[in-house]
């Protein structure tokens, strides 16, 4: 009779231990940061994973999305979109709500099949204009694509030269640059005179510098990665090119400035995101207490990518996948509702994201925000 | 013609960097018939060894000194130790196969174990911009070919004008004769490491400023020391520098006026042709087999 009892006992606390993780494990909402931790997008990605984790620390600390907290993990796609969509199906069998990453676009087109099939919302921060020309009604982006930065660019350019070089990344977040930066030149009063690739993890610019003084344009367009880019600005200081260097986003990041030293002051880009912007300030601060550096955009596309998750979930007011990722669609999320989203930001159908951006010129090795230029959709 | 000049000039001081790398190979092969596959790995470690030290407030010479001492323990006699003598036995293949192994194994610990960022490197020559009839120079890049080429020639007098140096040679052509001669044969085979680990030491302070401090520089560096070295001749110093220059000219001028796609073929392409018609590379001798 007391074996009985002790098993019937033993019965009933493990159906109670069991129920019990049940429960909690139906309290949390995970989610997965696939993102560059090492190879060429090593900046890039850690910046992105360290704004999620800020992210993910103060809502829970708020209470959570709906009252669940939030479990991230995090995985390395070492820059190799293989290795990405491999992450991703392996996010997906573990049943993850949402997610962030890749943030090279090369690895974000290769993983999205993944992510769609599944059916699970998929924060990029991929800027190539063909991530969210696919249809899938899965991709959101964190940032600008190049669609929706570009023409703003573009503007400016306009007003700055007549003939532009062009120096690009023969890869697909480079080739994309490339191909909106001529599109767009073409019937404006600014001409393409060079059209000057280079290497993924190229040393020395002196070959591509000089071919873009040959050109004897009135400004440069770069548009490399990060190393790439401080090599590149360098070279230029170096060979004595005094006219407008002229980028998107990477072109004035903070890891661009400290390893490019002097030889970056003066060079100008338009920036989507940027914590030398005021909407951004505070974020910058808290960003810097916790991590110890300045984050780049790419801190605040995965903090905010958060937040603009957790309005999506409280739009959608439940935890359903395909709810969650209609409720993204031709929506405007204001920073006065939801302080995380930073800026007033908005979704089009496609996933595009719209909002206010800026153009910076470096000076003493600091952005400064030398003009706000309004969302593409305000004209 | 201002063009080509300053292409010439900024090929010869990557190239010379090429040739500092490339002379560890040759130098390790010419002393104990090792070829190196970490040779990259060999330039990058001392770059984070100074890092560390300048970390801890050592200025760039202090942190140069303390990083060659590093080297010489590490990648000079520990290497020899721990990789080379107890495979030396089974033959070249395995040590190939080792170095291999060591050059990933030291790759991925400073990425685990530091960071997988790059960082930004002092150029200990400055980067003052002088501007010669339309070519600007600087003075990194006059003070790398120089040290380099002095680097190169001081490892060449050692190895021909001194008596250590001559043993080394002797035990290079032939250890047995050289034990009858009583020459200390281990040692001299150390002193070659040791050389080597010094020459890889002072290449990272050159090469740091350029490639920047990251985990995985000593890949392509290493790859196209190799290729300079058999250019240039595996089995002479001077051969390796030559070597060194003409991939960095030879890749700088096909940037320029063929495609900066295809710089990273040069290499490939001027190794593949030297090999066909001169296998024993520009400035090498033939070796004759031991009987």
């Amino acid at each position: 009779m007391q074996k009985r009892f002790t098993l019937q006992l033993l019965a009933a606390c493990a159906l109670s231990a069991a129920c019990a993780t049940a429960a909690l494990a139906q309290q949390v909402v995970k989610i997965a940061n696939i993102v560059e931790l090492s190879g060429a997008g090593a900046t890039a990605g850690t910046n992105f994973k360290n704004g999620v984790e800020l992210a993910v620390k103060e809502i829970n600390a708020t209470g959570g999305i709906l009252g669940r907290k939030i479990q991230s993990t995090t995985y390395d796609t070492q820059s190799n979109p293989g290795v990405a969509k491999g992450l991703t199906q392996k996010a997906v069998d573990e049943e993850v709500f949402a997610i962030f990453g890749p943030v090279f676009s090369g690895s974000i087109m290769v993983s999205m099949a993944e992510s769609r099939r599944a059916e699970v919302p998929n924060f990029t921060g991929g800027e190539a204009a063909s991530i969210t020309q696919q249809g899938n009604p899965y991709v959101f982006r964190t940032s600008f694509g190049q669609s929706t930065s570009f023409p703003k660019l573009a503007r400016y350019i306009n007003g700055k030269a007549k003939t532009l070089a062009v120096v690009y990344v023969n890869n697909d977040f480079g080739k994309g640059g490339r191909d909106a930066i001529v599109k767009l030149m073409e019937g404006s009063p600014t001409k393409v005179v060079a059209d000057i690739s280079t290497n993924q993890g190229q040393i020395d610019f002196s070959a591509t510098v000089l071919a873009v003084k040959q050109s004897n344009a009135d400004a440069v367009f770069v548009y490399t990665n990060e190393e790439e880019s401080a090599r590149a600005l360098r070279e230029f200081r170096k060979q004595g090119w005094t006219k407008p260097i002229i980028g998107e986003t990477t072109l004035t990041g903070q890891k661009v400035i400290e390893l490019a030293g002097d030889a970056a002051n003066g060079a100008v880009a338009h920036v989507g995101l940027t914590v030398d912007a005021p909407p951004t300030q505070a974020f910058g601060a808290k960003f810097q207490k916790e991590y110890n550096y300045v984050s780049d955009h790419n801190g605040i596309k995965g903090y905010t990518g958060v937040y603009v998750l957790k309005a999506a979930i409280e739009k959608a007011g439940k935890f359903d996948r395909v709810a969650v990722a209609q409720a993204l669609k031709n929506v405007t999320f204001t920073a006065k509702q939801h302080p995380g989203v930073l800026m007033d930001v908005s979704f089009d159908d496609k996933g595009d994201i719209d909002r206010e951006s800026f153009m910076v010129e470096v000076r003493n090795g600091k952005q400064v925000v030398v003009a706000t230029l309004p969302p593409l959709g305000k004209k | 013609m201002t063009d080509f000049l300053q292409l010439l000039i900024s090929g010869l001081a990557t190239g010379a960097i090429y040739g500092l790398a490339a002379l560890g190979f040759t130098l390790l092969w010419q002393a104990s018939g090792t070829i190196n596959f970490a040779q990259g790995e060999f330039v990058m470690l001392p770059a984070f060894v100074m890092l560390g030290f300048m970390a801890l407030g050592a200025p760039l010479w202090l942190g140069f000194v303390l990083a060659a001492g590093v080297s010489v323990l590490v990648l000079g006699w520990a290497f020899k130790r721990g990789v080379v003598d107890p495979l030396f036995k089974y033959g070249m293949m395995p040590i190939v196969v080792a170095t291999i192994g060591l050059a990933i194994t030291l790759s991925n610990g400073i990425r685990a174990g530091y960071s997988a960022e790059a960082h930004p490197f002092p150029n200990p020559f400055g980067d003052h911009v002088f501007n010669i009839a339309g070519v600007t120079i600087t003075s990194g890049g006059v003070g790398t070919l120089l040290t380099a080429l002095a680097l190169v020639f001081a490892t060449q007098a050692f190895m021909t004008r001194t008596v250590t140096g001559r043993a080394m040679q002797a035990v290079a052509q032939n250890a047995e004769s050289a034990t009858v001669l009583g020459i200390n044969v281990p040692r001299m085979i150390f002193y070659a490491f040791a050389i080597n680990a010094l020459l890889a030491c002072a290449a990272a302070l050159l090469v740091t400023p350029t490639y920047l401090a990251k985990f995985d520089m000593g890949e392509g560096l290493g790859t196209k020391a190799f290729f300079a070295a058999i250019i240039g001749g595996f089995n002479n110093s001077r051969g390796a520098l030559l070597g060194g220059l003409i991939v960095g000219v030879a890749e700088n001028l096909a940037a320029a006026y063929v495609s900066p796609a295809y710089k990273d073929a040069v290499a490939l392409m001027i190794f593949m042709v030297v090999i066909l018609f001169k296998p024993q590379g520009l400035l090498g001798k033939k070796e004759e087999r031991k009987v």
